[in-house]
């Protein structure tokens, strides 16, 4: 069995970093859109725990970034979600294409 | 000293009227604003008498002869050691004359104005307007320093458009007091520069300082002025001129007199203050006031003179055709000032030859009496009559018998028939030019000749002449009581000028006021007197011969003098000529390309630069699309850019 080295980890962090970017671009539902965003901070969580872990064995603040960055995740899930079933009420859709009052 | 703060509260107190009645008058005081305004004047008025009794009689003659007075200076504007600009009081025989007459006049014309202007709406505005005018007339009189008086003058200006355009909504009163106001303005760039070239030369600003300097004439200051020249004249003689146009600008001299017929728009009371007793001899007070000046160049005095002798002719030849009554009296008024004119320009300092500028302040105290009179009589016959022109005239001596003495009083003495005050001031000018300049007495015989004859033109079309139908109506029970004589407030200004028209001449002016300060005694010389009272009492009998009784000589002989009496009808077609100039050559070749320059350079800059931005602006905008995902891509794009830039370049 083959241990993980850091750059395996890297490769998941990328990998998960461009899905959630793909995701963000394509997909027309706002939750869904959401969701990818929660992947991309996902695949920083990951970058961070992996670069504390491998670089600097002795040492925390990796992880304390990482505890942070859930924090906020959740927060912003909370108001997204908000800002979302508002935007329900008022349009009946989450379709992100019809939300395009907020132009020129 | 008490005295300063005397000589000072004489302006202040028409000032005071005009900051009270100004920012209150018409929502508080409205009604009983014209009483304010008449007692503070009054009390400037009485301290204008005192100040002038205690300069003649107390204080202001030191071994026989009159000084130069200064009750106080403040410095105002510092620009060097030598050079400022100060506000003060400069008290000398002409200033206190000049104090006496206008306060004395604006008086009167405050107590006419109470009855005449009553009910009108902006009652307090005018009386507001009245105390400024004031107020920068008494400040042009006593100025210290030809700055200051230069301020005041712009201010008597502003207040006199304002005074005639005073029935704004009136096109006729908009365009007389833009007339005014643009024609005078015009003048006064001469007077500007006029006094930057005499205190550039003297070094001085200070009225004193300035005379000193440049009349004696060992001076350094003095041989700078005379040695440097332009155009073959000197740099003093220049300055003179300029200062005069100045002063002929406000005095209404040909060719600037354009303004003082159209002036006539005005409320009449305004007319008699400002047009004809004070406003309009304030060049002629200019001229006296720097007289030992002009007297160092003759050809300044020989530009007064002509000017003045030229203005004198042709307004009197002009008003002999005129039919509105307050033109008569304006064209009148220009050539009485070209009488004080030319007799200024005739003069010389000290002794016998200095008679002149006694003559001409002698003049100019008569005329204040007695042209005041006038144009309040004629106001007078206008309230009642509701029109200015003659034809609407005739017959009005039973209806208005006191304002028809006082207006018979008043032609008398413009014509200068013993013993009424014009008489003895108009001998004296043409004493004044009778020796050195036989050209000028001739034509000033001549025109006192014709003074006499359209006074008393204007006289017998107003008060005998036909009987004009208008008054049936007026005589009815219902409307006597409002179209009478105008009540107390009227006829007491006119009985009081009447009086001083009557009794003036008998003041031995040469007493008083004289070039050089010492008294002058004037004798009266009876044969010399006897060719201008003829030529008055043939002017005289001419005009009984024509208009005492309506016929129609008047319109055959002036269809005999054809052309003569059509160019004077129009008067000379002067503002024609004005009006070929400014809207045929100076808009043309001046106004137009300016104007063009203007819309297109300038305003096309700005325009384009709006333009250009909206057109961008357009052409952007599709960035700003509303779409969320757009712009996380474009954010995308950025970081990839910057991340770009960071690993190859910056590294």
């Amino acid at each position: 069995m083959i241990t993980p080295g850091l750059y395996h980890i890297l490769f998941i962090s990328t990998a998960l970093f461009f899905i959630g970017m793909y995701g963000f671009f394509a997909r027309k539902n706002l939750i869904t859109m959401l969701m990818s965003i929660e992947l991309i901070l996902n695949s920083v969580n990951l970058n961070f725990i992996a670069f504390n872990k491998y670089l600097w064995p002795g040492r925390l603040d990796g992880v304390f970034f990482t505890i942070f960055i859930i924090a906020i995740a959740a927060a912003e899930a909370a108001v997204a979600i908000a800002i979302i079933i508002n935007l329900y009420r008022s349009h009946k859709s989450i379709d992100v294409e019809q939300t395009e009052e907020m132009k020129y | 000293m008490s005295n300063a703060l005397q000589i000072a509260l004489i302006p202040l107190l028409p000032l005071a009227a005009f900051v009270i009645l100004g920012l209150f008058g018409n929502k508080y005081v409205n009604r009983s604003a014209g009483i304010i305004a008449t007692f503070l004047l009054a009390s400037s008025a009485a301290l204008a008498f005192y100040t002038a009794y205690q300069y003649f009689f107390e204080y202001g003659k030191v071994e026989g002869v009159y000084q130069k007075v200064t009750a106080f200076k403040y410095t105002w504007l510092q620009f060097s050691d030598q050079l400022s600009i100060d506000i003060g009081a400069l008290i000398d025989p002409i200033t206190a004359m000049m104090l006496v007459v206008v306060t004395f006049i604006s008086l009167l014309v405050h107590i006419y104005s109470l009855a005449y202007l009553k009910g009108e709406k902006r009652f307090a505005t005018y009386y507001a307007f009245l105390g400024l005018f004031t107020f920068s007339m008494l400040g042009l009189v006593l100025s210290s320093n030809i700055f200051q008086m230069y301020i005041f003058w712009e201010l008597v200006g502003v207040s006199s458009f304002l005074l005639i355009g005073f029935y704004y909504d009136k096109p006729s009163a908009v365009a007389a007091c833009k007339k005014a106001f643009i024609v005078t303005r015009f003048a006064d760039l001469g007077f500007l520069i006029g006094i930057l070239v005499l205190s550039f030369y003297a070094g001085t600003l200070d009225f004193n300082t300035l005379i000193e300097r440049l009349t004696s004439l060992q001076s350094a200051e003095f041989k700078m002025a005379t040695a440097a020249s332009f155009m073959g004249i000197s740099a003093l003689t220049w300055g003179l001129v300029l200062v005069f146009i100045g002063g002929a600008g406000k005095s209404a001299m040909f060719p600037l007199h354009i303004w003082l017929p159209d002036a006539m728009e005005g409320p009449t009371p305004v007319s008699a203050l400002i047009h004809a007793a004070t406003m309009v001899v304030a060049g002629v007070f200019l001229v006296a006031r720097l007289f030992p000046v002009f007297q160092i160049s003759p050809i300044a005095m020989d530009v007064v003179a002509y000017t003045g002798i030229i203005s004198a002719l042709i307004a009197a030849v002009i008003a002999c055709t005129q039919t509105d009554i307050k033109r008569v009296l304006a064209y009148s008024t220009m050539s009485q000032i070209g009488f004080m004119m030319f007799a200024l320009g005739v003069s010389k300092t000290g002794g016998e030859a200095g008679l002149g500028f006694t003559a001409s302040m002698f003049h100019l105290f008569t005329h204040a009496m007695f042209k005041a009179l006038l144009f309040l009589g004629a106001g007078a016959v206008i309230h009642y009559v509701h029109s200015n022109e003659m034809k609407d005239m005739g017959g009005l001596r039973k209806y208005l018998p006191i304002t028809h003495i006082t207006f018979l009083i008043a032609c008398l003495a413009i014509s200068g028939i013993p013993p009424f005050a014009g008489f003895f001031s108009k001998e004296e000018i043409l004493l004044a030019a009778y020796h050195h300049y036989p050209v000028i007495f001739y034509t000033a015989l001549i025109t006192s000749g014709l003074t006499a004859f359209y006074m008393f033109r204007l006289y017998f079309s107003i008060f005998w002449n036909k009987q004009t139908q208008v008054h049936s109506e007026h005589s009815a029970p219902h409307d006597s009581e409002k179209h009478g004589e105008g009540g107390l407030a009227m006829m007491l200004p006119l009985i009081v000028l009447a009086m001083a028209s009557c009794l003036a001449g008998f003041i031995h002016f040469g007493n008083f006021v004289t070039a050089d300060g010492k008294p002058l005694t004037t004798a009266l010389h009876l044969l010399f007197s006897v060719a201008p009272v003829v030529l008055a009492l043939a002017g005289i009998g001419i005009a009984t011969w024509l208009f005492l009784r309506q016929n129609d000589s008047p319109v055959k002989y002036s269809n005999k003098l054809g052309n003569l009496y059509k160019a004077a009808h129009q008067k000379f077609y002067i503002d024609e000529l004005y009006g070929f100039i400014t809207q045929k050559i100076i808009f043309n070749l001046v106004g137009r390309p300016a104007a063009w320059f203007d819309k297109n350079i300038v305003d096309g800059l700005v325009n384009e630069t709006g333009n250009g931005t909206t057109t961008l602006a357009e052409k952007i905008k599709a960035f700003q699309s509303g779409k969320v995902q757009q712009y996380a891509i474009y954010f995308l794009g950025g970081v990839m850019g910057l991340t770009v830039l960071f690993i190859y370049l910056w590294k």
